[in-house]
């Protein structure tokens, strides 16, 4: 999803993992109402935000792994085991007892992509997960995202990184006002851009 | 300054201290601090001190951690035992700024030695017979997690938004400072329940 900002775009992302619930009409993902069954809807879809700040709740990497870990394995000891896999995964088994203060800002976006996905997510969304981040980090989440099994969905500001995307909906004054491949959307919403600025 | 300032972060080890049971050591973290805040004496809070420091050593906590968080709580221990100095005298002064870095410090030690899943394990452990009264256990400790994480957070923000309130040059208007401190903690909080929920977490 393209678009300017407060067009909506992170109200229709948050709304496909129950964040936030509608006021009329119904949010339906993989059959599920998101009202109804919010739970079930977030053990299906995982969710990254912009700044990852936020997102990190536990002092160091490996903690922040375990808490995402906490419902699916009681025991502490498989816990840490499956907490420490998962970095290894993201080449950030070096980092396990580092403070998540200490991060960069690539590495605090890739820990809190890792422990969104460490419960194993069918759908990842991604609510502009590069804005905060310089060229090198923007590449490096890019390839991870484009990189998952999982259906991503990808809120962006970036236009190059939206061009790996099968599908683009350009989002304006909360409408979708275009929904096709991902040149074309750039190029509809550089089109929206100009008239707004003419 | 990050969250390790004031609530340690925990470094992996083998030590006595590390293998004991959370509930011994969050046990003994309690009583060292009633005793501390109970027995009113300059040359007892030198002796806690010391006795913090010993298991500091046997814990083998970094000493950055443990100047990191003597400098935090510093600052606070200097007013509180200014204050004591023109109230009580000289010896309560020292008895006051002595037992605050003590105190900061044990709490240093059992962080530095303990992870803090670990601490949430044993917290729900310990609250596990409150369900039959409505208590959900995974909650509470995880309250218990989210405090840990707010003061040092909240620090953060009250130096950023000073820092912001200087740089435009409102400094000296506590309004400038108040209004910006009030609305980043309460978004601070939401961003975190919104975290919190993103990851499913308190669903159960």
């Amino acid at each position: 999803m393209i678009g300017g900002n407060g067009s909506g775009k992170s109200t229709i992302a948050r709304l496909i993992n129950g964040l936030v619930t509608p006021t009329s009409g119904r949010v339906i993902v993989d059959g599920l109402d998101v009202a109804r069954h919010g739970a079930a809807v977030r053990r299906k879809v995982g969710f990254c935000f912009t700044d990852p700040a936020a997102q990190l709740v536990m002092p160091t990497c490996v903690e922040d792994v375990e808490l995402s870990l906490r419902r699916h394995e009681k025991d502490g000891d498989r816990r840490r085991e499956r907490a420490l896999a998962v970095l290894a995964e993201y080449g950030l088994d070096h980092l396990a007892d580092t403070s998540v203060h200490s991060l960069s800002g690539g590495q605090r976006q890739l820990l809190a992509l890792a422990g969104v996905l460490a419960v194993g997510p069918e759908i990842v969304v991604a609510d502009e997960p590069t804005t905060l981040l310089d060229l090198a980090n923007t590449r490096m989440i890019g390839e991870r995202l484009y990189g998952l099994s999982q259906q991503l969905v990808l809120v962006t500001h970036d236009l190059d990184l939206v061009l790996g995307c099968e599908r683009v909906l350009v989002v304006h004054d909360a409408a979708i006002v275009f929904d096709g491949p991902a040149d074309e959307a750039v190029g509809h919403y550089r089109g929206l851009v100009t008239e707004g600025a003419s | 300054m990050s969250s390790q300032v004031l609530i340690g972060i925990y470094q992996p080890g083998d030590t006595i201290l590390h293998r004991l049971p959370v509930g011994v050591k969050m046990s003994g973290l309690g009583l060292l601090s009633i005793a501390i805040v109970v027995i009113r004496d300059a040359r007892a809070a030198v002796a806690f001190l010391a006795f913090t420091l010993v298991l500091a050593v046997i814990g083998r906590v970094r000493v950055a951690a443990l100047v990191k968080a003597s400098r935090a709580v510093l600052l606070i221990a200097v007013i509180a035992a200014l204050f004591q100095w023109w109230l009580k005298g000289p010896e309560r002064a020292v008895e006051t700024l002595v037992d605050l870095v003590a105190l900061a410090l044990a709490a240093v030690v059992l962080t530095s030695t303990t992870a803090i899943n670990t601490m949430l394990d044993a917290i729900i452990r310990w609250i596990g017979p409150l369900r039959r009264v409505g208590v959900r256990p995974d909650r509470v400790a995880l309250t218990f997690a989210l405090a840990m994480r707010a003061i040092p957070g909240t620090i953060e923000i009250a130096q950023e938004t000073r820092d912001a309130a200087r740089a435009r040059g409102l400094g000296k208007h506590p309004r400038a400072f108040l209004s910006p401190f009030v609305i980043r903690v309460v978004a601070r909080a939401y961003e975190t329940g919104d975290a919190l929920a993103a990851r499913g977490i308190g669903d159960d």
